[in-house]
């Protein structure tokens, strides 16, 4: 082994009951380097760097960190052979303040005066500012981060470990964050990044190795290949363009006039004055910065939010006052951006979870009694068609990684065969193969002869998807406009205003 | 006619068994478990901590005995929520009502019997009373100075991060659990030595619920506690002297009175406290949640 490799994975293999997550998985990251590791959900990412890290034990193969066995027993054992980690899901204690949170990721941390003047220093240093004094609750995710990295930083790292960082972060922090790495991979330390990002990736890394079904594929310069082709590589296969044909506008289905909501909670925001027509086939896209009503439009929609009478109306029938179930069996459906909680129970079975949308329209009801069989034969129709990768129905929902219980939620409600779809972020942490499902699916959908609406902060996904373009501006729709010639720049000034970060975000 | 400082030293007294009983509690719930079993550690300790007293003579020896003992039925409630991820609020009903069954049972040869008497400690206040009065700082210290205090803490607040950086969810738990067994237990046996000076069935009389009340009316901080103790014991130091001075009230109402005070305060303040998570006081974000690390 040259001694410019920090970490070296040989034939490195873990099952779980029922899943083999890893097999004879073997790679090497070089000192100074950034290097991908790039996967669909449930490809083995997460499974490998928890084995990096201490918190599962690989059945088989060995690893080697500077030149040493690595087979740490815990995380603090993993943290002092010089392996730091930042989690997806923050590891973060709410009610700490800063320093505690980072005093309880270090071995040995230094007396509390001393923690708190180190961190302001370390932070300052990498352009992180941070007040060690605050508590973790009241800090903006990218705040956040910036303590889970400080953390790791305090312990100056040999490979450090990042699980999807950006995913939650503003074009701007992400920015911030690569700016940091580099510094990082200069002095030498050996980065292990995880994203779905593809284009990212592209920019900042130098190697990605791929996994694919728990098996290393591929490895190359990802700078050699264009994100289309890296997509290729993780799905095992040429990704399908989306098929955009056959849809023809027919009369018009959802009618919302004068849509006012005050803001339902404190941070909410209140809608003002909402009015737009969906007709038949067509598929309408809400382009927006996060926090500018998209939750309360499709609260206000699915029927959790009830209008004035005369706003909302679904084929002629008023359904402003309607609640959820109404509205359902009318054929107005919604799929929430919150996929654990919101959309579906996390504790429930897919089984149970198709029956709390579906009951009605599926006829998984009868006479007040649930009917088992057809609720489990529905929610294996929805596993079967979208691909969600799970042992069965009977599995709870919680234990779904993201991107397949997305494609789940989305799927149980496009089989049932809505008049009018509503979806929040249809693809939001989503891996590129499961995404292209997702988006077929409903460009099928409309093909079929409903109207669909995307709410989605990707506006590539919006140009990709819809027909017409609707900006949502602090609870205001804009009028629509045809997709067709729309140009990223006069979406951004269709957004305009809302919070100066558009022109980043594009 | 009531004389301040004498209602004081009463005070002191009279709240010291829900003192010692709530610390140990707010440790537990600071850990993020949700022992509601105080009660019934409490009568088991006034027990084990009566008979030891009575049959060595030594009413310390007591007391260490009746943390031994509430140390040990506690882990009875560790074994069942922490191996076996039973529920946390079923399981702790259950231990009340083992405790006061246990003691019952147990306690039939040493009803009638006096306790052993107890030496005065510094100013003429009783030992156990300056322990209690000790404990708070120290739990305070504990909580929020020291590193296993942050490591607990860590645990109470979220223990999913905890075990992704590798602290030992379960073993901290435990320790917990039985540090607030040992306490209830001191606290319990403080009613059967030091206040009663003997043996009754059911003597706790409520006194660990309130323990659990004063931990949420606390914000689950150790100062917190001591105030929340020193009201319920003021209010019923009160009611005592009111009694005995003959006042117009019916003694019902008068006995009410220390637990009323309480829930009252409780209401008003917990109505506040859905806003102090941002100040970092609030109930520890995994509280009453079982931990299963998967593997």
């Amino acid at each position: 082994m040259d001694s410019a490799t920090v970490f070296r994975a040989d034939g490195v293999g873990k099952t779980y009951p029922g899943v083999r997550a890893n097999d004879d998985v073997s790679f090497e990251i070089a000192k100074g380097e950034i290097h991908a590791l790039l996967g669909e959900n449930g490809a083995g990412k997460s499974t490998l760097v928890k084995m990096i890290y201490g918190l599962v034990r690989p059945d088989d193969g060995h690893m080697t960190l500077l030149d040493r066995p690595h087979e740490p027993s815990d995380p603090r054992a993993a943290r002092a052979a010089g392996v730091a980690m930042v989690f997806q899901h923050f590891s973060l204690f709410d009610a700490l303040t800063v320093a505690e949170n980072i005093a309880l990721g270090m071995e040995n941390p230094p007396p509390r005066r001393e923690l708190a003047d180190r961190i302001t220093k370390v932070s300052h240093e990498f352009g992180l500012p941070l007040n060690p004094a605050r508590r973790v609750v009241t800090l903006s995710a990218g705040e956040r981060q910036r303590v889970e990295i400080i953390r790791c930083l305090l312990q100056n790292p040999r490979l450090l470990i990042m699980d999807e960082p950006t995913s939650v972060l503003t074009p701007q922090e992400a920015e911030l964050l690569f700016a940091t790495l580099r510094k990082l991979a200069a002095q030498g330390t050996a980065i292990l990044y995880i994203s779905h990002k593809l284009e990212e990736i592209r920019a900042h890394c130098d190697r990605a190795t791929i996994l694919r079904h728990g098996r290393v594929v591929d490895s190359c310069n990802p700078r050699d290949h264009s994100a289309n082709q890296l997509a290729a590589m993780m799905v095992g296969g040429e990704m399908r363009a989306v098929d955009r044909s056959g849809r023809n506008a027919g009369e018009t289905l959802l009618d919302l006039r004068d849509l006012s909501l005050p803001a339902p909670t404190a941070e909410g925001v209140a809608l003002k004055s909402v009015s737009l027509s969906l007709r038949a086939g067509e598929i309408l896209g809400i382009g927006g910065v996060a926090g500018n009503g998209q939750e309360e439009l499709l609260a206000a929609l699915s029927g959790e939010m009830p209008s004035t009478p005369g706003t909302l109306s679904v084929e002629g029938a008023d359904l402003s006052q309607a609640g959820p179930a109404a509205r359902r069996r009318a054929g107005l459906l919604a799929a929430p951006e919150d996929r654990l909680g919101h959309a579906a129970v996390p504790d429930f079975s897919l089984t149970e979870n198709t029956l709390l949308t579906a009951g009605d329209r599926k006829s998984l009801v009868r006479r007040g009694l649930i009917d088992h069989d057809a609720a489990r034969d529905f929610a294996q129709a929805v596993i079967a068609t979208f691909d969600v990768r799970t042992p069965g129905p009977g599995t709870a929902a919680k234990a779904l990684s993201g991107g397949n219980l997305q494609k789940f939620v989305i799927g149980r409600e496009v089989l049932q065969d809505p008049r009018v779809l509503v979806v929040n972020q249809p693809t939001w942490g989503v891996d590129a193969g499961a995404a292209a499902a997702v988006r077929q699916s409903l460009l099928d959908l409309a093909r079929s002869g409903a109207g669909v609406i995307v709410i989605s902060q990707d506006l590539d996904e919006i140009l990709e998807l819809s027909d017409r373009f609707c900006a949502l501006n602090e609870g205001r729709l804009s009028d629509p406009v045809p997709t067709e010639g729309l140009t990223l720049e006069r979406i951004g000034l269709m957004l305009g205003g809302a919070h100066g970060m558009e022109e980043a975000r594009i | 006619m009531i004389d301040p400082l004498s209602v004081f030293l009463l005070l002191l007294s009279a709240s010291t068994p829900i003192l010692f009983a709530a610390l140990g509690e707010l440790v537990v719930e600071r850990a993020g478990v949700l022992n509601l079993g105080v009660e019934g550690m409490m009568i088991t300790g006034a027990l084990a901590g009566f008979a030891v007293a009575h049959a060595t003579g030594n009413p310390f020896a007591g007391f260490v005995a009746a943390a031994v003992a509430g140390a040990a039925i506690s882990t009875l409630f560790a074994a069942l929520t922490q191996a076996f991820l039973a529920n946390q609020v079923a399981s702790g009903l259950a231990l009340t009502l083992f405790g006061l069954g246990l003691a019952a049972m147990f306690g039939k040869p040493f009803e009638g019997v006096k306790a052993p008497p107890m030496p005065a400690g510094p100013l003429g206040i009783n030992w156990i009373v300056w322990l209690g009065l000790l404990a708070v700082p120290a739990i305070w210290w504990f909580l929020t100075r020291s590193r296993r205090g942050l490591i607990l803490r860590g645990v109470g607040e979220n223990h999913e991060a905890a075990h992704a950086l590798g602290y030992d969810v379960r073993l901290t738990r435990l320790a917990a659990i039985a540090f607030g067994g040992a306490m209830a237990g001191i606290g319990g046996a403080f009613i059967s030595i030091a206040t009663v000076l003997q043996w009754t069935e059911g003597m706790t009389a409520g006194a660990g619920w309130i323990a659990l009340a004063i931990v949420v009316f606390s914000n689950w901080t150790a100062v917190g506690v001591l105030a929340g103790a020193w009201l319920f014991g003021g209010v019923t130091v009160l009611q005592l002297r009111l009694q005995a001075a003959g006042v117009n009230v019916p003694v019902q109402l008068l006995s009410m009175a220390p637990y009323l005070a309480t829930i009252i305060v409780l209401v008003l303040i917990s109505g506040r406290q859905k806003y102090s998570r941002r100040a970092g006081a609030a109930a520890p974000g995994s509280l009453g949640q079982n931990f299963h690390a998967l593997r």
